[in-house]
């Protein structure tokens, strides 16, 4: 593929780099206790907490970098962050 | 069915902020007050560097960079363009504290001096984070960095004081500035769309806390944006033709709530307490709070 | 239409007819006539562009970067100082693939502060990715900015450019030029095509970074562009000439030189001076001839052999200078000529206005013709 002309690039390329292998914690979704504020998919840094049909949240975890975030602004602490098993 | 949604966001995923990165939410914050009918210049530092690796961009907008401190000259130029062509896009300038603060100060003053139709966004680390936690003009009193390590000789961290950007700028003429802080993601959408939506040099400098830089666990983001605004060390408020119209109001909390949970302010408290310098830090919130009217007021019991 | 006029007037009347959307320069002595004469063509109405009053060197060039990416064909002008305050910025436009066309109306760097001409700015930049003209007269600086468009612009080099003139000695200076009408000028130079520019509609990165599994084929993209520069000057210069009357399509040209022993190579308006010194040479039964060259970068190397391969001697006058090493010039002729057996010596002369002289060419051929060379010519050694 040739070279973008001045180091340029259009939009998408960013979503081959998998941020998910960064992982140490991943967030675990309760839908039972969400109260489907949509707080935690609103402020994820990366952008990939995402609605479900049912109106709650889950994580792309091809991205999640588990960060915590999500865990900590929930008002139902309905988001735990556990040690992933790898 | 979560994947689709992947495609819908104007700043993506894959990008390689830290975990827990408030810049990065700042730049998805950012595009969702925009739309896609927006031109981003940006500056050089960590928000560039983590979402523009080529060819991996996480930007679905177009969006252009230049050097490290001209960003505003850069937006000055995109905006004359764009109005002899008559075009709608609005332009937008994203940009560290570094950029802006220090060494962009020339860049940004013209811009504004000027005039131009821009919007300029500067999210707030406190330090030059991108190499490495340096001390900025942002780097509150007291703040350890790289450059104002502590020691024998400096028991006290950054010996100067945060330089008041949005003064500075107001006092060009901009017609809206204000402060925002990623602990209130939709105040800050809100201001950016004010923003954007102001005709003239508009600037909003959003307090975005860096994990990595101040010393927290990543989870913690949002909550110590939130802890700067109760203790008065941050201050969301508008200015309107140079005159603060709203700043948010408060139950204050003592600075050392704040502090005490960051390590580039250990050493206030370790190996020794130094109540002294709490109390200037102190002391700077309570000016803080005085000039912007954030204490709500209790009323007193009737007798 | 032939008009008696400043070189900085026929630089702006000329950018004028060129259409700029967007212009952003800082004045600085010499080049202000030119900003000025610009500033003044809007407020008259006669040029429709934006007209930013940047506050340093620095911002007009980056001003110029935005305005470029943006989709717009923009204009700048300076020198010296602030051209040296826009090294970081030229580096990036050429990087990024920005056609800008900026005129230097060359003058001395400081320290120590001097506002006379010599050719240490733009040359200083040669490194930079931008190609570089340089001009004899006030015709041929008018009609290299037309030129320098259509080359920058061109798909196939994307390149920025710096059209050059000496400061004072020509942007002051009055002469007859021939300004090509509008129409003319369209004919020659069509609107601008970006090859691709910052647009809601097709959204890009533009100046992202580059790691170093990236970096180095970034860098050897400029340099190849800057070679395919040579074959779009040959043909827009060739057009130009169908055109216009004045062939503009050889990177140097030569001045009496078929027969020459000693061969002068220079730049710029030393050229007009070492043409009627060499006349008289001749008329003194003295084989002198002149090489002049016209494009600095690309440089003309193989060309530049051509042309002297039948020459023994050749003095390059440099005016400027590489401290610790020579004139940059003479260096890069010298590189030219390696194995062709010709004698080259290099002549640091006229820094910072220094007068040249019909008699000082003659002294240098004389030096040459001696073997002595490789030096900083017409020193006052009692001041020393």
């Amino acid at each position: 593929m040739a070279l973008g002309v001045g180091c340029s690039a259009p939009p998408g390329r960013a979503l081959e780099n998998k941020t998910g292998a960064w992982r140490v914690f991943k967030p675990v979704f309760d839908p039972e206790t969400c109260n489907r504020c949509g707080t935690c998919a609103q402020v994820c840094p990366e952008g990939c907490v995402h609605e479900t049909e049912e109106g709650t949240f889950e994580p792309d975890l091809d991205y999640c970098k588990g960060c915590g975030i999500c865990e900590e602004v929930c008002p139902k602490e309905s988001i735990r962050m556990e040690k992933e098993e790898k | 069915m979560a994947k689709v949604e992947q495609e819908h966001e104007l700043f993506t995923a894959g990008h390689r902020a830290c975990g827990g990165c408030g810049p990065a939410l700042a730049a998805r914050l950012l595009l969702k007050a925009t739309g896609k009918n927006v031109i981003i210049a940006a500056s050089t530092g960590c928000m560039e560097v983590f979402s523009t690796p080529y060819p991996e961009t996480a930007w679905g907008v177009p969006w252009i960079h230049s050097l490290f401190e001209n960003v505003a000259a850069v937006a000055s130029g995109i905006e004359a363009s764009l109005k002899k062509q008559g075009r709608s896009e609005k332009v937008v300038c994203i940009a560290g504290d570094g950029a802006t603060f220090d060494i962009g100060v020339l860049c940004i003053s013209g811009a504004f001096e000027r005039g131009h139709d821009i919007t300029y966004v500067c999210y707030d680390n406190e330090a030059y984070m991108n190499t490495g936690i340096q001390r900025s003009g942002a780097t509150p009193y007291g703040a350890s960095t790289t450059t104002t390590p502590t020691g024998a000789c400096a028991p006290g961290g950054n010996p100067l004081p945060k330089k008041d950007m949005p003064a500075i700028l107001a006092a060009h003429g901009a017609p809206y500035v204000a402060t925002a802080s990623i602990a209130y993601p939709n105040d800050f959408v809100k201001k950016v769309r004010r923003a954007i939506n102001t005709p003239g040099p508009c600037y909003i400098q959003v307090h975005t806390p860096c994990c990595t830089g101040w010393g927290f666990e990543s989870g913690e983001t949002l909550a110590m944006a939130k802890l700067a605004i109760e203790t008065g060390l941050w201050v969301n408020y508008e200015m309107v033709n140079g005159v603060v119209e709203k700043a948010k109001k408060v139950r204050r909390k003592p600075v050392e709530e704040y502090l005490s949970r960051q390590k580039r302010f250990r050493h206030l408290f370790r190996p020794a307490r130094q109540d002294d310098e709490i109390a200037k830090i102190q002391a700077i919130a309570d000016a803080n709070a005085e000039r912007f009217g954030i204490d709500i007021k209790v009323k007193e019991p009737a007798e | 239409m032939m008009e008696i006029m400043e070189g900085s007037h026929a630089v702006a009347e000329i950018v004028k007819r060129c259409r700029p959307q967007v212009i952003s320069a800082y004045p600085i002595t010499p080049q202000t006539h030119i900003v000025e004469a610009l500033a003044q063509m809007v407020a008259d109405c006669e040029l429709d562009a934006e007209y930013i009053t940047v506050e340093s060197e620095f911002s007009a060039l980056s001003a110029c970067l935005g305005a470029s990416a943006a989709g717009s064909r923009v204009y700048s002008a300076t020198t010296s100082q602030g051209l040296a305050l826009m090294f970081e910025v030229c580096f990036n436009v050429a990087g990024m693939r920005q056609p800008i066309v900026m005129t230097i109306a060359n003058r001395s760097l400081g320290a120590p502060l001097s506002i006379w001409n010599d050719q240490q700015d733009s040359i200083s930049l040669r490194d930079s990715g931008w190609l570089q003209f340089y001009a004899e007269d006030n015709q041929e600086i008018a009609d290299l900015h037309m030129i320098a468009y259509r080359v920058c612009e061109d798909h196939d080099v994307l390149l920025p450019a710096f059209v050059c003139f000496d400061g004072f000695i020509l942007s002051h200076t009055y002469e007859p030029v021939d300004l090509p009408s509008q129409e003319e000028v369209d004919a020659y130079l069509p609107a601008f095509t970006p090859y691709h520019r910052l647009d809601a509609e097709a959204p890009l990165s533009m100046g992202m970074y580059a790691t170093p599994e990236y970096y180095m084929e970034f860098r050897y993209e400029v340099d190849r562009a800057m070679h395919r520069a040579k074959e779009t000057f040959i043909r827009a210069g060739r057009e130009f000439g169908e055109q216009f009357g004045r062939d503009y399509s050889a990177f140097v040209e030569g001045y009496r030189l078929d027969d020459a022993d000693v061969a002068l190579v220079a730049m710029g308006s030393i050229c007009g001076t070492a043409k009627d010194a060499i006349d008289e040479m001749r008329d003194a039964g003295k084989k002198v001839g002149l090489l002049k060259i016209r494009t600095f970068r690309p440089f003309p190397g193989p060309e530049i052999a051509e042309a002297l391969k039948s020459v023994s001697t050749v003095a390059v006058l440099d005016k400027n200078i590489s401290f610790g090493s020579g004139g940059a010039v003479g260096t890069e002729v010298k590189a030219a000529l390696y194995g062709s057996g010709a004698a080259v010596y290099d002549y640091i002369i006229a820094l910072g206005g220094r007068d040249v002289r019909k008699r000082d060419i003659a002294a240098v051929v004389d030096l040459a013709e001696k073997g002595k060379g490789d030096l900083f010519y017409g020193l006052r050694t009692e001041v020393l």
